[in-house]
């Protein structure tokens, strides 16, 4: 037990110097370490300590539902159009989250049928499930209900795209290290440090970003749309600017060209009146398509649609070749930037709506860590004055044992590129004083098999023997809180249990593996007959 | 250099004889700390109860009178004002206004934080967390379950490790340091804040009191193997007195840490560490009171099975009467 040949002495002493010297990066600015030619782990400050915002985001599923129906009837209308001999049908609505339409001629049931099963797609993903079931009522009467497979598979490619949006978005603000996972299945936490206008990212976020030119319906009457009643083949889109008086649109259903063909989008002034606009550039493909629709409708109007309201509906003068387009409406600045940056980081799949935020100012974030490292110090302080004075030598093995305790957890949580939160500091208290207990444990059993009568070298041994059992015992319980912490917990709870964890495994470590090393040596060397303890 | 020694050596207090007094005092103590959460309720934080918690920080402190007053007049519902600590910083509370639309949230802050900054020159906002309703519910939900989980998980362990009275006494133990700490919220409820912090600092109470219980345990069973003839209630009392060095060391180190962490370690952390500092009495008490007196209750006894083997088999070999006692 107290037997520790040289290359033991050696190797525990240098794995603490490593664990150690990992902490070092992180009592540097972060702006001198960036030079550091050799590699630089940092413990991240929690957004509760560097200031920041924290949002969870929660995409809108049923919204996902409802786009999903409203293209599987675009998707049916095309198809059956474009099958030869052309299917025609009618009557064809979309109803509690069903998508059902008539087959005119009962002839083509069966056309229609096959043409269905090709677009509604057996291979939902891995489970092998289809996307939608496809009945027949009525002999003629086509229902298409949306599988919970397939919405769920829906929902996941939509988060996976979203997710990706939502890290393009916040790229372009340009703030130092965002985070952004996915959390289960229709979930994305945002974490953005030292961020100094949460409103802007919040409003960046809520955007979809959807845009859609369509053209407007020159022949509707203005009186019938205001009560809602719009002609056929036309849908009715709010529009806020019209100089129309009524604040509604009816354009045509079919979209003619779509965000998706965007390459390009950037704030810019027009040249006339120099008011902020969006200048906009499509890909050869949707160039190709807006010149040829330009052309063909030369005089009429078409609406920008953007998130299901009319921006502008401007008049087509002259065809526009070149694939290039400007939004005007009424944009500020920064909201035509805003604009921008969404039209160009893409449309969200899904709309995502903030359920959780905290938000903490960079000077609270500042006293917190001044206050933290100021109870910290005094914390360590209290504890290793005591320590001292109650166990002599053994208590400065012990002290020396929660000091390198310190600089290992920030060493180890570095590695592991942890963070570190106010619940966190918390968490370091508190390990002080649990890694102590360690060394209670052993040096008052010393005391005590010292007290029995047994020799010197007998009670160390014995007293860190059977410490230790106790020791393990305890520490399985603290980690198996710990680990519950961990999985269940969110925000505080985690960042005070990844602390807790780590500081478990190393204090078993400094406490009774370097003490025991500390005090072998030390009885080794000096073979005392009587210790102080 | 004399030593320090708080605790004299081969004190022979008699815990156990007190146990019946103890136990009716505990009991009590306990209805009456549930009985102040139904009466007084907790003064659950946004994380819990959702809403809206803007903190505020004056460049002096501000009459609370007007500070509501300059907000009931914005017609966001009705606030909750309160002061931590620091007399400059004041929390805010507001419900999350009905409203299905994502800026309704954001308007209210920057309305009350537009009407503060101009009422109250100087004063600017330290945070602020908006909690809607279906995630305080989640929150609540996982909560608790992290609580009843740990408190399982942990007795399972203790019944695993050593006798099933010993998971047992330490489930109740526990149960009653949990309900003790959530008294104690319920009766300082203008002072603390009940929210996600203070979940940690149960779960933290849990581990501490449980590696408190294991320690004293885990004599008590090497004790049992060490006196076979012994008498439980002799048992226990031996046990807890030879503990008791390191109890007291412990404890006392541990609230010096958290002493320092109260006074110096800022408001935010204030509910945690008086939560932390309350469960480590309790704690503490309970180990001695609750878990070690429940064990004779129990009916452990001293004599297991000749044929269970032992996990420290080392301990035969010192057998024999304890010096001095």
């Amino acid at each position: 037990m107290l037997d520790f040949p040289r290359w033991k002495v050696t190797s525990i002493i240098a794995f603490i110097v490593a664990l150690m010297l990992l902490a070092v990066p992180s009592f540097f600015p972060e702006e001198q370490t960036a030079k550091w030619p050799i590699p630089h782990p940092r413990v991240n400050l929690g957004l509760d300590l560097a200031g920041g915002s924290y949002l969870l985001l929660e995409a809108d599923t049923k919204d996902l539902a409802n786009s999903r129906l409203e293209q599987m009837r675009e998707q049916v209308l095309t198809e059956m159009r474009r099958t030869t001999p052309r299917i025609g049908i009618g009557d064809i609505s979309i109803r509690g989250g069903k998508l059902s339409f008539m087959v005119r001629d009962a002839s083509q049931v069966d056309a229609a049928r096959e043409r269905l099963l090709g677009i509604t797609g057996s291979g939902a993903g891995m489970t092998g499930q289809r996307q939608w079931d496809v009945e027949v009522v009525d002999t003629s009467r086509f229902v298409l209900t949306p599988t919970q497979a397939g919405l769920n598979e829906a929902i996941t490619t939509a988060m996976g795209d979203a997710t990706e949006v939502v890290r393009r978005r916040i790229d372009e603000l340009g703030t130092k290290e965002p985070t952004i996972i996915q959390q289960g299945s229709d979930r994305i936490v945002v974490q953005v440090p030292g961020l100094q206008d949460p409103q802007a990212l919040k409003d960046l976020l809520g955007k979809t970003a959807k845009l859609e030119f369509k053209m407007v319906d020159m022949n509707a009457d203005p009186a019938e749309l205001a009560k809602g009643n719009a002609p056929i083949g036309d849908e009715i889109v709010p529009y806020p600017g019209n100089p129309m008086g009524v604040p509604v649109i009816a354009v045509k259903r079919s979209t003619i060209i779509s965000g998706d063909q965007l390459i390009d989008a950037r704030q810019a002034f027009e040249p006339q009146t120099n008011a902020p606009i969006v200048d906009i550039t499509f890909d050869g493909e949707g160039g190709k398509r807006f010149a040829k629709v330009t052309q063909e409708n030369t005089g009429k109007q078409f609406a920008m649609i953007l998130d299901n309201q009319v921006i502008s509906a401007p008049s087509i003068n002259e065809p526009i070749l070149g694939g290039k387009a400007m939004i005007s409406g009424s944009f500020t600045v920064d909201s035509a930037n805003e604009l921008a940056i969404a039209l160009r980081s893409g449309k969200l799949p899904v709309a995502l709506k903030v359920i959780e935020e905290h938000t903490v100012g960079p000077d609270l974030g500042q006293d917190s860590i001044h206050a933290g490292i100021l109870a910290s110090a005094i914390a360590a302080t209290a504890v290793i004055v005591f320590m001292l004075v109650t166990y002599g030598r053994f208590g400065i093995y012990a002290d020396l044992a929660v000091t390198i305790n310190i600089f290992v957890i920030l060493g180890v949580m570095a590695l592991l590129n942890a963070t570190l939160t106010l619940p966190g500091i918390a968490g370091f208290v508190l390990t002080i004083g649990t890694a102590v207990d360690a060394n209670v444990l052993i040096n008052e059993r010393i005391r005590e098999e010292r007290h029995r009568g047994r020799s010197v070298v007998q009670s160390v041994e014995l007293g860190y023997k059977e410490a230790s059992r106790t020791i393990f015992e305890a520490n399985v319980t603290h980690a198996i809180a710990g680990f519950i912490m961990l999985i269940l917990g969110s925000g505080p709870i985690k960042g005070f249990a990844i602390v807790l964890l780590i500081g478990i495994a190393t204090s078993v470590f400094t406490a009774v593996t370097f003490t025991r090393m500390m005090v072998a040596i030390w009885l080794r060397r000096n073979r005392p007959s009587e210790i102080h303890i | 250099m004399r030593l320090l020694k708080l605790v004299p050596d081969d004190t022979n207090i008699d815990f156990v004889r007190l146990r019946h007094a103890a136990f009716v005092i505990t009991t009590l103590l306990t209805i009456a700390a549930v009985a102040v959460v139904f009466a007084r309720g907790l003064n659950m934080g946004v994380d819990f109860v959702g809403g809206l918690m803007i903190e505020e920080k004056f460049e002096a402190p501000p009459p609370l009178d007007e500070v509501r007053r300059s907000i009931e007049r914005l017609d966001v519902g009705e606030a909750t004002l309160q002061q931590f600590g620091d007399p400059r910083t004041v929390s805010i509370r507001l419900p999350v206004p009905d409203s299905t639309d994502e800026g309704a949230t954001n308007a209210v802050v920057e309305k009350v934080e537009k009407a503060l900054a101009a009422e109250f020159p100087g004063a600017t906002f330290s945070r602020y967390s908006t909690v809607s309703g279906k995630v305080s519910g989640e929150l609540v939900n996982h909560g608790i379950l992290a609580v009843v989980l740990a408190v399982l998980a942990i007795g399972l362990f203790a019944i695993f490790r050593f006798e099933w009275q010993f998971g047992i006494s330490t489930v109740v133990a526990i149960v009653h340091d949990v309900l003790m700490t959530m008294g104690f919220f319920a009766l300082f409820r203008e002072w603390l804040v009940f929210d996600l912090n203070i979940v940690a600092a149960v779960l933290t109470i849990i581990g501490y009191s449980i590696n408190d219980k294991i320690v004293i345990d885990d004599r008590i069973r090497e004790n049992m193997r060490r006196y076979r003839k012994m008498d439980m209630r002799q048992i226990v009392n031996l046990s807890v007195n030879e503990t008791l060095p390191r109890t007291v060391m412990t404890s006392l180190t541990i609230l010096l840490a958290l002493a320092a962490l109260l006074i110096f370690g800022g408001h935010v952390l204030r509910g945690f560490t008086a939560a932390m500092i309350l469960g480590v009495i309790v704690g503490t008490y309970s180990s001695i009171y609750v878990s070690s007196s429940l064990l004779i209750t129990l009916g452990l006894r001293a004599e297991p099975p000749a044929d269970k083997p032992g996990p420290a088999p080392s301990n035969a070999e010192r057998v024999g009467p304890r010096s001095g006692s």
